[in-house]
């Protein structure tokens, strides 16, 4: 069975760190940053993108995230494999 | 392939985009607080205008209230209008332009309060032009004071000990009040606090813009959204106290989908 990769990229500079997409993901691969972005904000971002395979809560590129996200800045790919 | 080295670099490379930002949303940063419904409901328009190509024959019409700069971020033809007047000033723009697609961006304090007289007249006309109305109960942009449309017994700036019958009377549900206007094609009332109803919220601002450019008369869309720093929560607990709260005396749904109201039924008997 084909398996859907996805992942998603955030603008963190636009990011104000609302926190929706965190709410809204059903995979639970956002958080926010300890740091913050040139406005102050604690953007939000992907845990451990790179651990798709190992990580079984990976994305799978539903875009609930940019759906929420009010400052559209969630761009989401998808990949089959 | 080697499913175990598959970084995020190669989902973007060989995976396709499902969802980017429309091009129709300008590059400004929008002023709005985190969490805003604003901001969702700015995307789903130009959204909405791009997947419809409309682009060239759309001109907006901005309110007074926080979607003032609503001209700074979707790229189409904008106009300002005075507080409340907005519906009075599209039917001009859309009466002059009857080939051009008019709508309307207005709040709570904008339509409900100021403006009453001017969109209650608009959509008896049936001037064929969309309205999006955002409630969200409170004045956000002068600083969280008592809307028509607040909630009894919600605390404001001037309703410190949270709005009361005797004093403030009840809250205005106008969405009610317009459905029952013989002008009006499609009345609706939407949210944004889930992914869910943000994808139905775009498909009844698809539905009210079509009616507009189909000259079936007025499109009604109201979103029920939130003000977090007008309500002093934190976005997500505002969503949660939307639901709570809003939903009940705002029933989400259709309330009018047809066309306009027959002539026959309005004219005098011979």
């Amino acid at each position: 069975m084909a398996k859907i990769k996805g992942t998603v990229v955030i603008d963190t500079e636009e990011c104000k760190g609302c926190g929706l997409c965190i709410g809204a993901c059903p995979q639970h691969v956002l958080e926010l940053s300890n740091d913050v972005n040139n406005k102050g904000y604690h953007f939000s971002f992907m845990k451990n993108p790179d651990k798709f395979m190992k990580d079984p809560d990976e994305c799978i590129g539903c875009s609930n995230c940019a759906t929420v996200c009010p400052d559209a800045c969630i761009s989401v790919y998808r990949l089959k494999i | 392939m080697d499913t175990n080295k598959l970084t995020q670099q190669d989902i973007i490379r060989q995976g396709e985009q499902v969802y980017k930002r429309p091009k129709l949303l300008l590059d400004n940063t929008m002023h709005y607080c985190p969490g805003c419904s604003h901001g969702v409901v700015h995307r789903l328009v130009a959204e909405v205008i791009e997947e419809l190509g409309i682009q060239e024959k759309t001109i907006g019409v901005c309110p007074v209230g926080c979607s003032v700069f609503a001209y700074n971020y979707i790229d189409i033809d904008w106009q300002e209008a005075s507080h409340g007047r907005a519906p009075a000033v599209a039917t001009g723009i859309s009466r002059v332009n009857p080939d051009k697609f008019v709508f309307t961006y207005q709040g709570d304090g904008d339509l409900a309060s100021i403006g009453a007289a001017e969109i209650m007249h608009a959509c008896n006309r049936g001037e064929n032009i969309a309205v999006i109305f955002i409630n969200n109960a409170i004045y956000g942009m002068t600083g969280g004071q008592m809307a028509p449309t607040t909630l009894l017994g919600q605390v404001t700036a001037t309703t410190p000990k949270g709005r009361n019958v005797e004093r403030n009377g009840y809250p205005l549900k106008i969405t009610e009040l317009i459905a029952q206007l013989p002008g009006t094609s499609y009345v609706t009332r939407q949210s944004v606090e889930t992914s869910v109803s943000v994808r139905k919220c775009k498909t009844a601002i698809k539905k009210a813009f079509k009616n507009a450019l189909a000259k079936k008369g007025t499109s009604f869309v109201e979103v029920v959204s939130t003000c977090n720093s007008g309500w002093k929560m934190s976005p997500v607990k505002a969503n949660k106290w939307m639901e709570e709260n809003m939903f009940p005396f705002y029933p989400v749904g259709d309330l009018k989908d047809g066309d306009k109201a027959d002539p026959a039924l309005y004219s005098k008997k011979n």
